[in-house]
C-alpha cells in the first residue's frame, strides 16, 4: 500500500492511520496493520471489545414498499436489522442511512420506514437515494429529512473530532450518465472543508458509490473525482455508500471506499447478470446477503474499522 | 372531466375509423418494453401522429424522460405504462431519470403521403 502524508510532522500517529486500514469480512473483523491482516475474532466478540472511540452504524437501501419475489417482506427484514442493532453490546453514537429508504417515495412508505427505524433509538443522519425523490413534487424526503440541509439535501456535521459529509448524488441526473454531485454541491464541499485541518478524519457518505464500480450499470458518480481531489489533503478519508446492495471495498491512497448491504434485497455482482435488478436467491440464503455495517474510529491509534454484519451468518 | 374524456374518445373513435379507411397501412400504437434496464427496442422509428406506449416489465421503477423536455413520465412501477403521441417530425432522445445510463430514441418521420 502506498502511503502519502501531505502534512508530515503534525501528529505522531498519522502515518499509522494510513497503515491501519481495515478490511471487511463476513462476520469477522479484519484489521490490517502494516499490510498484515489480523482477525480480531467474530463480530460480536470484536464489537464487545471496542469500548472506546466513536462507533456508528450504516444502514442502507431499505426499499420500504418493495414487494417483489426477491423479498416480499422488506419491512420484516428491516425489523430484523433493527433487532441486530438493539443487540449490539455497546450502544453506537448514531446511525447513517445511505438512501433508498423507500421504494417509491410514498408517504406511507416513509411512515413505515420511520416507524421501524426509530425503534433503534438512535439519531439517524439520512441522505436520499433515487427511490426517495420520485414523488411528483419531490418534497416528501426533504420535508422529513432535509431540514437544515443545502440544495437537494446535503450537509455536514462533526462527531468526536470526525467530520462527516452527507452528500446527494441522485438528483437532476443527466441522460447517458451516472450519479452526479453537480457544481453547486462541489462548491459547497470545497467551502465546507476549507477550515478543516488535514489531520481531521473525514467520513463522506452518499447513496451511489463515489468510485466507479461498474459504469455499464451506472454504478458510479460522474464528478466524484472532483470531490475526491478536494479530499486529497486529508490523512484519513472513509467513503460509505449503498445503492449496489452488496459489500464492496477498495483502498486508494488515503481513501477507503466501502459499500453496505441492503436491508431489503441483494443485487448481482457487477456484470454477473443481465441487469442490476433485484436478485432472487433461496429463502435460506437471503438473510446472509442483507445486513448493516458498523464503523468504529478508535482515538489515539486512530484506527478505523468497518464490520459488515449480515442479518444471518 | 369524464364527459370531456368520453366526448374526446368518441371523436377519436370517429377519426380512427376514417383514418383506417383512408390509410390501411397506418401503424397502430407502438410499444416499447423496459426489460432488464433496457428500452426494448432502444431506437424506434414511427410515423408522425403515432402514440408510443412504454411498459415497465422490471421489478424496479423506471422513468421515460425526454432529454429535451418534450415528455416526462412519472416513476413507472412494474407493469405501469406511459404513452406519448408524437405529432412532430424529429429525433426524440430520452432516458431513465432514476438509472440515467438507460437511454433510447424515438425517431418520428412524416406520415406517408405527406412531405
Amino acid at each position: 500500500m502506498t502511503t502519502h502524508d501531505p502534512d508530515d510532522g503534525k501528529g505522531p500517529n498519522r502515518r499509522k492511520v494510513l497503515e491501519c486500514m481495515t478490511w471487511a469480512g463476513t462476520g469477522v473483523l479484519w484489521t490490517i496493520t502494516g499490510g498484515v491482516p489480523h482477525s480480531l475474532g467474530i463480530i460480536d466478540g470484536a464489537l464487545a471489545a471496542e469500548p472506546q472511540g466513536l462507533t456508528f452504524l450504516q444502514m442502507s437501501d431499505s426499499h420500504v414498499g418493495f414487494d417483489k419475489p426477491a423479498n416480499p417482506n422488506v419491512k420484516g427484514t428491516l425489523e430484523e436489522a433493527v433487532g441486530r442493532i438493539k443487540a449490539i453490546p455497546t450502544k453506537p453514537a448514531f446511525m447513517i442511512h445511505t438512501g433508498d429508504i423507500t421504494h417509491l417515495s410514498k408517504d406511507k412508505e416513509f411512515d413505515d420506514a420511520e416507524q421501524i427505524i426509530s425503534q433503534a433509538k438512535l439519531d439517524v443522519h439520512y441522505v436520499p437515494g433515487e427511490h426517495d425523490i420520485i414523488d411528483p413534487e419531490i418534497k416528501l424526503y426533504k420535508e422529513r429529512y432535509g431540514r437544515g440541509t443545502k440544495g437537494s439535501g446535503y450537509y455536514s456535521f462533526d462527531a468526536n473530532g470526525v467530520h462527516f459529509l452527507g452528500l446527494v448524488n441522485v438528483a437532476d441526473l443527466k441522460g447517458g450518465g451516472m450519479g452526479s454531485l453537480g457544481e453547486e454541491q462541489l462548491k459547497w464541499i470545497e467551502d465546507d472543508l476549507k477550515a478543516k485541518s488535514a489531520s481531521t478524519p473525514v467520513v463522506v457518505f452518499a447513496h451511489i458509490p463515489l468510485w466507479t464500480v461498474y459504469p455499464q450499470w451506472g454504478w458510479g458518480t460522474e464528478d466524484s473525482e472532483r470531490a475526491l481531489t478536494l479530499l486529497k489533503r486529508f490523512a484519513s478519508v472513509t467513503v460509505l455508500n449503498g445503492h449496489i446492495h452488496q459489500v464492496m471495498q477498495k483502498v486508494e491512497g488515503n481513501v477507503t471506499f466501502h459499500t453496505a448491504r441492503s436491508t431489503a434485497f441483494p443485487q448481482p455482482a457487477p456484470g454477473s447478470a443481465a441487469s442490476a435488478g433485484p436478485m432472487k436467491v433461496e429463502d435460506a440464503k437471503l438473510r446472509s446477503m442483507l445486513g448493516i455495517a458498523n464503523i468504529t474510529f478508535k482515538q489515539g491509534e486512530q484506527r478505523l474499522a468497518i464490520v459488515d454484519t449480515p442479518l444471518q451468518s | 372531466m369524464t364527459m370531456t374524456r368520453r366526448r374526446a374518445l368518441g371523436a377519436l373513435g370517429g377519426l380512427l375509423t376514417v383514418a383506417v379507411a383512408a390509410r390501411p397501412s397506418r401503424a397502430a400504437d407502438t410499444e416499447v418494453g423496459i426489460d432488464n434496464f433496457v428500452y426494448n427496442p432502444q431506437q424506434v422509428t414511427v410515423k408522425a401522429g403515432t402514440t408510443v406506449v412504454w411498459v415497465n416489465h422490471d421489478d424496479l421503477p423506471h422513468t421515460v424522460t425526454s432529454k429535451t423536455g418534450v415528455f416526462k413520465s412519472k416513476a413507472l412501477d412494474t407493469d405501469d405504462k406511459f404513452s406519448f403521441t408524437f405529432a412532430t417530425v424529429g429525433s426524440f432522445p430520452y432516458f431513465c431519470a432514476l438509472h440515467p445510463h438507460m437511454t433510447g430514441t424515438i425517431v418520428v418521420e412524416a406520415e406517408s403521403g405527406k412531405s
